[in-house]
Order: structure tokens, then sequence, then C-alpha cells
């Protein structure tokens, strides 16, 4: 019997495909503006919403994401004033809404409230066949307004000031990108679970920076592998009967140490391997230029430096510029060699 | 192109932070077309005055206009072009050259239209005017401080802007590419472009640069032909030299701090 016999594990798999894809392609931003835990932050506030649905009776998605869509809002406003006490206002957003989710929940009748872990951290049993349906158009929104608004939402990331100065609307584009963080986080109340969401967002992005080219490959790595531990953290969480969104954010964790220390020991490999080939300069202070004072020489098919009396011929890693040793200069009459 | 404005108005401007005037009641008037260096020492108001052109200082008084609109109500800021004083490209996610100079673009497209392939030209142009055509794809984090300054000088030429202000471009860049910068100005200076370049070197551009406007204590102090400016720079003409702290001229940004520790790997 497999684990897709089950209908409710078919909507949790797929509310997980969903979140895994969303949530790196939004969380990539938050990190490119160190702006990690805005996520976790708009997860407390969608705590309130879920609880006022609860007592309700309405569905608490709903609720949820009214409730993070106006907190996000709220938040840019606050930090376009740009004023200190901004920071002590996200507090008081950040902790009145899940003070307020918890205590509101408390009064709901009783039976009802006996979930709050489950939209804590998630749980695989919890998706409706409503859910699903929400969920999706959620995403389909989320991932065309990224596709159509991804660039303007680097520029703005990557340097504020110069947005403003050539006139994107960078209020407009910072209300939007909460928003999209707030619609984020309703994704993730049934597996991956309100305050597991942010390392959702974030954790996928930093593993992908470790091996992208570009912010752009970034992107879609971050994407790949937000999905492949969400899919597959849900589906152990199926046979190990844990939390589904602790064991997913356990797997993106192990999986972010393993990138990690495969890219160190790659690295340290390949410079040993380089330094037992040639001599590598030792942290030569400037890059050799047009003007550094050190002449270019030709050198079969290449350009060297002539380092007083010595050649350095550059080298580019994915770090920057080192110089191999390519022997002296003028380059020794045959005999003497 | 002569349009009927001038590129920049300033009547009785007083530009500042919070509510703290550091740039006083300036009237200036750039026509389109011109190439301005803007001197002054250090603290002078120079980057203030510019900042505010952009919008993102505040006007306390006073009335401005840019490309012949209030700074507040500019609807085409695609047309301007601008080199920060200060590294800004921050991101915490690495980008290529290709990525950070195509933000330049963005701005003249409206908030939908993607680059097309005419954008991605620029881009590149730009990019190897100012002789980094061969790092497109290399992680600009990965590159020294000059040429990240540099990455900031295609970011704005990518625009192909009308109105080009530029905050010390060639600061911890080396003679070779100031010399490719100063031709690249001529370029666009010569079809039309108004140049605004805050300076404290100002040789490198002489040829390009005619008129200078020398800021002292948030007030205009000169302005008149670059060649006559020599006179009225800075220190020795407001303040005779025994007043000058020892070693004043050690805080004048030649190097960027970031080159130091991105160079070497
Ligand atoms: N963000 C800010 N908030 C408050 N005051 C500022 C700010 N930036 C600059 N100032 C003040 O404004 C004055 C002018 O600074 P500005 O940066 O315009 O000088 P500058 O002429 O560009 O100098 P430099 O040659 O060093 O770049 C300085 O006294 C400075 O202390
Ligand atoms: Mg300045
Ligand atoms: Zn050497
Ligand atoms: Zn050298
Ligand atoms: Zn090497
Ligand atoms: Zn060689």
């Amino acid at each position: 019997m497999g684990l897709l016999d089950y209908d409710f594990m078919q909507r949790a798999l797929l509310a997980s495909l969903m979140v895994g894809l969303v949530a790196p392609a939004v969380g990539v931003f938050l990190v490119q503006r160190r702006l990690s835990l805005l996520g976790d932050g708009l997860g407390h506030v969608a705590l309130t919403g879920v609880a006022v649905g609860v007592l309700t009776a309405t569905s608490p998605v709903w609720t949820a994401l009214v409730a993070a869509v106006l907190g996000a809002v709220l938040i840019e406003l606050v930090r376009a004033r740009g004023r200190t006490s901004g920071d002590v206002a996200l507090a008081v957003l950040f902790y009145g809404g899940i003070a307020g989710g918890v205590v509101l929940l408390s009064l709901a009748p009783r039976g009802q409230a006996t979930n709050l872990d489950s939209y804590l951290f998630g749980a695989i049993t919890t998706t409706s066949r409503e859910d699903v349906v929400v969920f999706a158009g959620i995403s389909v929104v989320v991932l065309l307004v990224v596709a159509l608004l991804g660039q303007r939402l680097y520029a703005v990331s990557d340097d504020e000031e110069y947005a403003r100065a050539v006139g994107l609307p960078v209020l407009g584009l910072n209300v939007v990108l909460a928003a999209l963080v707030a619609s984020t986080v309703v994704l993730s109340m049934r597996v991956v679970g309100l305050l597991l969401i942010s390392a959702l967002m974030i954790l996928p992005s930093a593993i992908a920076q470790l091996l992208a080219r570009s912010f752009r490959e970034t992107v879609l790595l971050a994407c790949l592998i937000g999905v492949l531990v969400s899919v597959s953290g849900t589906a152990t969480s199926f046979y190990t009967g844990t939390p589904s969104g602790g064991t997913i954010v356990l797997l993106a964790i192990g999986l972010f140490l393993l990138v990690t220390s495969a890219v160190a020991l790659r690295e340290s490999t390949a410079r040993r391997r380089h330094r037992r080939r040639v001599d590598v300069h030792d942290a030569h202070p400037h890059e050799h230029g047009a003007a550094c004072g050190h002449p270019p020489v030709p050198h079969g098919d290449h350009v060297d430096y002539d380092h007083d009396g010595h050649l350095h011929a550059p080298h580019r890693t994915g770090r920057g510029v080192h110089y191999d040793e390519h022997g002296e200069h003028p380059v020794p009459a045959p005999p003497n060699r | 192109m002569t349009p009927e404005f001038p590129a920049i108005r300033l009547r009785g401007a007083t530009i500042g932070y919070g509510d703290v005037p550091i740039v006083r009641n300036v009237d200036l008037t750039i026509a389109a077309g011109e190439a301005v260096a803007v001197l002054g020492s250090n603290g002078s108001g120079k980057t203030t005055l510019s900042r505010g052109l952009l919008g993102l200082a505040t006007m306390l008084d006073g009335d401005m206009q840019v490309l012949g609109a209030p700074v507040g109500r500019l609807r085409e800021r695609g047309r301007v072009g601008y080199v920060p004083q200060r590294h800004s490209i921050s991101g915490a996610v690495p980008a290529t050259v290709r990525e950070a100079v195509a933000v330049g673009r963005l701005a003249r497209l409206g908030l939908f239209r993607p680059l097309g392939a005419a954008d991605r030209r620029a881009v590149a142009d730009a990019v190897a005017a100012v002789g980094l055509g061969d790092r497109l794809d290399d992680k600009v984090a990965a590159l020294s401080g000059g040429q990240q300054r540099r990455v900031l000088v295609a970011r704005a030429l990518a625009a192909e802007p009308e109105l080009l202000i530029m905050d010390e471009p060639t600061a911890g860049v080396d003679a070779a590419s100031q010399e490719a910068l100063a031709g690249t100005l001529a370029t666009i200076s010569a079809s039309g472009t108004t140049l605004v370049v805050v300076t404290h070197e100002s040789a490198p551009l002489a040829g390009v640069l005619t008129r200078a406007v020398v800021v002292d204590h948030g007030r205009v102090a000169y302005d008149g032909p670059l060649s006559e400016a020599g006179h009225h720079d800075e220190h020795l003409h407001h303040h005779p030299p025994e007043r000058e702290p020892a070693g004043y001229r050690l805080d004048q940004p030649t190097v960027t701090p970031r080159s130091a520790t991105t160079r070497e790997r």
C-alpha cells in the first residue's frame, strides 16, 4: 500500500509541491534584501487570522490570508517611514499576532482549538479538498506576479536607492513583495506550519546561491530544492509519524550542511591540486591592470605581468583572481634553465 | 535635440536631510547638453546637491525643476542616469555584472515590459564601454573595488539617459579606465546628453567637462568655465592652508574600502 493510495496524502503532497515551489521563489528576494525574517513575522500575524477563522467558523485559510496581507502592507508602510521606532512597531505587530492568535484560539469551543500544533508546525492529515483548490489559486497568482515583476523586484531588492532615483515605484514594489510573502505564509499553514515557513523561504535560496552562477539561476535552483525537500519531507513524515513541517525543515537544513561542506571540500581540493601543479603567488596585493606599474608581457597564448622580475599569470576563479607564477622575466636563455 | 527647458533649474533651492538644511539657497541653471563638473571639498554638499536633484534628499525650500518637471513629479525618470558615490550594489544573493547593469535599463521600460533584444544589446555595450566586456557573466561580488565602481557607471550608461548625474565616477578607478570613461562621456555628451559629474579629480575629464560649479559650505562659490575654476576651488581659496588639519587630503576617497578585501581570493 503506497502513500498515494490515501486521499489525504495525495492532498498533502499536492500542497507540499505548491508551497515548495512558491516559498523559495518569493524567499530569494527576502534574502536578497536581508529581510529574511519577514516571513516569520507574517507567520505570527497569520495566526491571529487563523483564530478569527476558527472562532467565526469561516475557513481559516481566508482569514489568515486577510490578516497576513494586512500585516504585510502595514509593515511596508512602517518601513517606508524609516524611523527607528519602526523596529518596535514590527515587534508589536509580530508578537501581537501570535499572542492574539493563541488567546483567541483558547476561547474557541472545546474540541476545535486542539489542532494549534498543526497550524504552527504542519501536519499531513489536515489539507482539505478546498484547501488544495485555494492553494493552487494562490500559487498561480504568486508565480505569475514573480514572473512578471521579478526583474523589478530584483532591482528594488538590490539597490533601493537607485531604484528610487530612476523612478521605479519602490513603495509599490515593496508592498507587492510583502503581499507575496503573506500569501506564501498562508500556503504553508497545512503542511509546513506558520512557525516554520520562513525556513522554507530562506534555506533553499541559501543552498542555491552556493551553487548558482547568477541571480536567475539561484531563483530556479532554489525552487527545485524547495520542491525536493518539501515533497520528500511530507512523504517521510507519513512513515515516521513526525510533524511534516519540522521534517521538511530538518531535511532542508541537512541539505544545507551537506552542500556547504561539499562546496568547501571541492574548493580546498581544487586549491591543493592547483598548488601542486603550479606555484601560486600568495596574496598579491592588487589586481594587475593597465596602470599598476607592472608591464604586461605576452607569454605564449596569454598575457602575464612582470612582477619585479617574474611573471604573474592572472587566474580567475569563482572567488576572484590570483596569480600563478609563470617563471622569470626576462625568460632566461635556454642553457641556464 | 533642443528641448525648450533647461535640464536643471534651481531657484533658491535648499536641500537637506530630515529638516537639517545642508545645501542652502542655490540658484543654478544647467542647459540641456551641458557638461558640468561639481567641485568642492569633502563635506561641502556636492553629494547632497546631486541627491536632491534625484529626489533622494529633501528639498526644504525654493524651487527645483529637472528635465522640465518638479523633482517629485518627474514622470519619465527613466531618462535620468545616476552613479551613487557609495558602493551600493549590496544584495545578499550573488548576481552577475549583466544582471546588475540590466537594472539601469528597467526604468525606461515601465512596470511590466521585459528586456528586449535592444535592451540586452545596450547592457552589453555599456559594460564594454567600461572595459568589463569579458566579465559580463562574472559575479559582481567577485570584482575588485574599482571594477565594481565601473559596473555602477555601466548601469547608468545602459539607461542611455538624457541627464546623467555621476557622483565621483572615477574614485578608485585606474588611469586607463578613467581615460576610457572620458571617451565614452565625450561621445554621449556630443549626442546631447547633459552631464553633471561630481569629482575631486577633474583633470581626466577636463576634455569633456566645460563648466564648473564649486560648492563650498553648502553654497555655490564659483560657477564658470572649468579651466578657471582652479583659483576658486575648495580649501585654498576660502581658508588659509595653515588652518587645515594636517593631512586632510587623506580622507579624499581615492580607493573604495571594498577593493582592499575583494581582490585576492
Ligand atoms: N544622510 C545624511 N544625514 C544627515 N546629514 C548628512 C547626510 N549625508 C551627509 N550629511 C551631511 O551633509 C554635509 C554634506 O555632505 P555631502 O555628502 O553632500 O558632502 P560632499 O560634498 O559630497 O563630500 P565628499 O567630497 O566627502 O563626498 C556633511 O556635513 C554631512 O555631514
Ligand atoms: Mg560626496
Ligand atoms: Zn610572484
Ligand atoms: Zn601590478
Ligand atoms: Zn591559479
Ligand atoms: Zn604565462
